[in-house]
């Protein structure tokens, strides 16, 4: 996306949006994006571990991460920053990042209507081609005066 | 049974979250707890959805790990999946979570869990999962 002028800019709000808080701590970083998709990288981490005595990222960064990478792709996809809040978020774990890498979170937003925003997504750890996860999501438009119904 | 500062049952993703044992219940069942800080923080004063989510699998963990020593059993647990909702904003306060084992089989299990702020009756987040049980 070059020579283009994006009011949602993913590499400049990624930026924004992991100087603090749960995505700064898990040290998310911009990797690409396209119309309606944007991939986040998770850097490996010793203390994001689960079971013990496993050398295996734990799932909940995963989820965080794709969280995340689906928040931006809506954003993208709507070309600007609006308030939105994870309505329902699955994620299929298909099978074990590897030790040491960076797990890679690309999501889609496919459909959006007046109040929702539908994503889906994978999460990879150098081959988009051999996730390690899927997902799928709905996000829901916060209006300022408080969420709408559903298909409203 | 383990004392409520035993955090051995805990994944290091989970101590790194800040999350911990509250208590157990009645029947056994760990109930976790998470304060709210920059660490769970998403928009400004609440909790970022993965952070709940993360609430809401040690929670399920926690019970699946308990329920495994009951029966005398070991296994390494592996996520399936998670399917989570979201029902309404974290805010700024400590979140608790507590899980219900709905169906033990031989090799996974499926665990519902609830995640509520001030009142276990108005929960914020609900999980379902399925882990496997794999031999060790």
């Amino acid at each position: 996306m070059t020579g283009e002028e994006l009011k949602f800019d993913p590499a400049e709000a990624t930026k924004f949006f992991t100087a603090r808080g749960h995505s700064g701590w898990l040290g998310l970083t911009y990797c690409d994006h396209g119309d309606d998709w944007v991939e986040l990288e998770l850097p490996w981490r010793e203390d994001l571990l689960g079971e013990e005595g496993q050398r295996v990222l734990a799932s909940g960064p995963i989820l965080s991460l794709m969280d995340m990478a689906s928040g931006m792709a809506i954003w993208r996809t709507l070309d600007e920053f609006s308030a939105i809040a994870t309505l329902d978020l699955r994620v299929d774990y298909v099978r074990p990042a590897r030790e040491g890498a960076s797990v890679f979170g690309r999501s889609q937003c496919y459909r959006l209507t007046r109040s929702a925003a539908f994503v889906r997504g994978l999460a990879h750890d150098g081959d988009a081609g051999d996730p390690v996860a899927h997902i799928q999501a709905v996000f829901m438009k916060i209006a300022p005066q408080g969420p709408v119904v559903p298909n409203g | 049974m383990a004392e409520p500062t035993d955090m051995d049952a805990l994944t290091p993703y989970a101590r790194s979250l800040g999350i911990h044992l509250e208590r157990w219940e009645d029947d056994d069942t760990p109930v976790m707890r998470v304060e709210f800080d920059e660490t769970v923080e998403g928009r400004p004063g609440h909790y970022h959805g993965g952070a709940t989510g993360g609430l809401l699998e040690t929670a399920g963990y926690a019970l699946l790990r308990a329920e495994l020593e009951h029966r005398d059993r070991s296994a390494v647990l592996k996520p399936i999946n998670i399917t989570v909702q979201y029902l309404a904003a974290g805010k700024n306060q400590a979140t608790y979570a507590k899980a219900r084992i709905t169906k033990f089989g031989r090799r996974s299990a499926n665990i519902t869990v609830e995640a509520w702020q001030d009142d276990p009756t108005r929960p914020i987040a609900t999980a379902v999962m399925n882990v496997l049980m794999a031999e060790s």
